[in-house]
């Protein structure tokens, strides 16, 4: 019986749907989607679906993956989602060499800098540590008991982000607040130093990134939240840098004033090519925004917004190849209820992500993999696109549910408490 | 001219609120997510409306003044009220989870600023869950005495996580406290004295014939402190 979870409806009757999510390796040697609980990879150098092995604690995912990430290295991968149980995978051999059990479910996964550590963190708002000797993956091994870090008390943590530098560990919560901690030489202690907090967002924050650059070697962090900002941060000294209103600067708000609330909310952020170029995905956008970011100045500013024509596509998550100027994007989400397909997932790339160059949405034809990476990262080289636009607002509506504090109406609260103890009629 | 109120919430000898009216149950959920207005960040704390005869217009607050006693759970008051005097030239805050409780000092504290002129300008209330906003309230090292008085101990493994002082909410408390200087200060800080004495609770317990126990701790500065 979960307590902790205080925003469960008495009539929820839709099922939790999770959004697919895309990550790239570092130097694009593979392409990982996940679509609820099926991982999918393709290996880019051999041109065909990498097969998963995993003989490390109960295999693969029985749940909905929450969250996927290759290590800034590329050495490891690591999953992690609502079976509760987080898997880590060596890239080389696609061998799950650890599982570690967590006791709630997993929100959001990070790999330090030195690959050496993986903290997750679970929907109470605790982040969890796990150390991972020998890091190129090699070793299995085995199932790994987690530490606790830090907390965000009684809040979802829908991100987490190392600086660039490997010196701060940074957890967005559902509070609207972004939280800097010192990440210290021995993890498994905790981390018990805060070297600040990131206050501005007025709606919860989905997710974070790091901008550097040769003249900020330590970054600037950027966030997007469900107040349909985008804010760049010091996280020093949690100063606030900037703020871009990114759906109304890319014109998405309606001007009839009838705006749905929440319809806008920033859900996931890239960065790329020197942090000089964000991308943006936000609900209801059927392209990407993309934002620059002037390290110097610190400032943000939307530069374009490209639409993806000709299919609903919303992405629902982001990852960016730096090698080749790539920007992956999935969307999809997991069983639908009403619909025939056990999930749904649609890949496309963006290449040409630069300052100097114009962004052009590619082909399928010209997709690095082609539909043999179709084929096995959306689980069919076509989609049905009715679907999609179903998809778009299952995924809209399940992270309102999730992230959004509900507001119970004045009039029925006593019906409500009912069945507290002390207000049990005694007859 | 008559009363016509029913129920008079202040008493009319004395002006205080009385507590009867503002009767609550001792715990409100620190897990739930209640729907009161919380500052965004410490610079969106209005101190002209918690402090009037010291801020007279939010355009005058210049960061100078900041508060720097925080009672987490100040219950009915008590040890605020006796704080104020103690240190007129401290602003202080009480936060509180319950509302009518919350109420309840307020409407103290509001009557004394009126039989007392002068005094009790330094103190004030809100209404707030201390578990999860702390850092909307006070800044990195802003706070130079928080009080607890008194953590329940919550026995039951399963409601260890609403523990006030926990581990992982020490390094929130760790954050907002400025490094202490010296162990000598202790010892001779008048506030010690009043941990028995100056709340509700502490009285009760007195009555009852049973002892108070006292912690005090303070936030030390990290060895390996970066920068």
């Amino acid at each position: 019986m979960e307590e902790a979870e205080v925003e469960v409806e008495s009539n929820r009757d839709n099922v939790e749907v999770a959004p697919a999510l895309i990550a790239v390796h570092p130097d694009q040697t593979s392409v990982a989607v996940a679509v609820g609980p099926d991982l999918r990879v393709f290996d880019l150098l051999s041109g065909s679906a990498a097969s998963l092995v995993d003989e490390c604690g109960a295999p693969f995912h029985k749940d909905s993956i929450r969250a996927i990430r290759y290590g800034p290295r590329g050495k490891l991968f690591v999953s992690a989602g609502d079976d509760k149980t987080v898997k880590i995978w060596s890239t080389e051999s696609w061998r799950c060499v650890c599982t570690v059990s967590s006791e709630k479910r997993v929100s959001a996964v990070a790999i330090s800098e030195d690959g050496c550590h993986v903290c997750f963190a679970d929907k109470f708002g605790v982040v969890w540590v796990v150390d991972v000797p020998g890091s190129d993956g090699h070793v299995a091994l085995g199932d790994r008991k987690p530490t606790p870090l830090l907390s965000h008390y009684c809040s979802i943590i829908p991100s987490l982000e190392f600086s660039p530098d490997g010196r701060f560990i940074v957890s967005a919560d559902r509070d609207f607040k972004i939280r800097v901690t010192n990440f210290p030489k021995k993890p498994l202690n905790g981390a018990h130093e805060i070297q600040s907090f990131c206050l501005a967002h007025t709606e919860f924050v989905s997710c974070l990134a790091f901008v550097c650059s040769p003249e900020c070697p330590q970054g600037l962090l950027v966030s997007g939240s469900g107040d349909s900002t985008v804010r760049l941060w010091d996280i020093s000294s949690g100063v606030l840098l900037d703020t871009c209103v990114v759906a109304a600067k890319a014109g998405l708000l309606e001007s009839n004033g009838e705006a749905e609330e929440h319809s806008h909310a920033v859900t996931d952020l890239c960065t790329t090519l020197n942090g000089s170029l964000i991308a943006v995905a936000i609900q209801s956008l059927q392209g990407i925004v993309l934002l620059s970011c002037d390290v110097s100045a610190q400032t943000l500013s939307v530069s374009k917004v490209v639409s993806i024509l000709g299919e609903a596509f919303v992405p629902t998550s982001l990852g960016f190849c730096p090698h080749e100027g790539k920007l992956w994007m999935v969307t999809g989400v997991s069983s639908l209820p009403s619909c025939n397909y056990p999930s749904l997932a649609r890949v496309r790339v963006i290449s040409g992500i630069d300052v100097e160059q114009e962004p052009v949405v590619v082909g399928d034809d010209k997709i690095p993999g082609r539909e043999k990476l179709l084929e096995t990262l959306q689980g069919s080289a076509s989609v049905d696109e009715s679907a999609f636009l179903a998809a778009a607002e299952a995924v809209k509506t399940a992270m309102c549910n999730l992230l959004i504090k509900k507001q119970y109406p004045s009039d029925n609260r006593e019906s409500r408490k009912k069945t507290r103890n002390d207000r049990k009629l005694k007859n | 001219m008559p009363e016509t109120e029913v129920k008079a919430t202040i008493s009319k000898s004395t002006g205080l609120p009385r507590k009867r009216f503002y009767r609550a149950r001792a715990h409100s959920n620190p897990l739930s997510d209640s729907h009161f207005p919380v500052p965004i960040s410490p610079s969106q704390f209005d101190y002209s409306l918690h402090y009037p005869q010291i801020f007279t217009s939010t355009d005058q607050v210049d960061g100078s003044r900041k508060v720097q006693f925080a009672d987490i759970g100040c219950g009915f008051g008590g040890l605020l009220i006796s704080l104020s005097t103690l240190f007129p030239e401290t602003l202080m805050i009480g936060m509180e989870l319950r509302d009518k409780v919350t109420e309840y000092v307020k409407e103290r504290i509001l009557s004394l600023r009126v039989t007392n002129p002068g005094q009790y300008q330094n103190v004030s209330v809100v209404r707030t869950n201390s578990m999860k906003y702390i850092p909307n309230y006070f800044e990195k090292a802003q706070l130079t005495k928080m009080f607890f008085l008194f953590p329940d101990p919550h026995f039951k493994e399963k409601n260890h996580r609403r523990r006030v002082i926990s581990p992982f909410l020490l390094d929130e408390y760790a954050y907002v406290l400025k490094p202490a200087l010296t162990e000598k200060e202790l010892e001779a800080d008048p506030v010690v004295k009043l941990l028995s004495s100056a709340t509700e609770e502490g009285q009760k317990v007195a009555r009852n014939g049973g002892q108070t126990f006292q912690a005090v701790f303070r936030r030390i500065v990290p060895s390996d402190q970066t920068s």
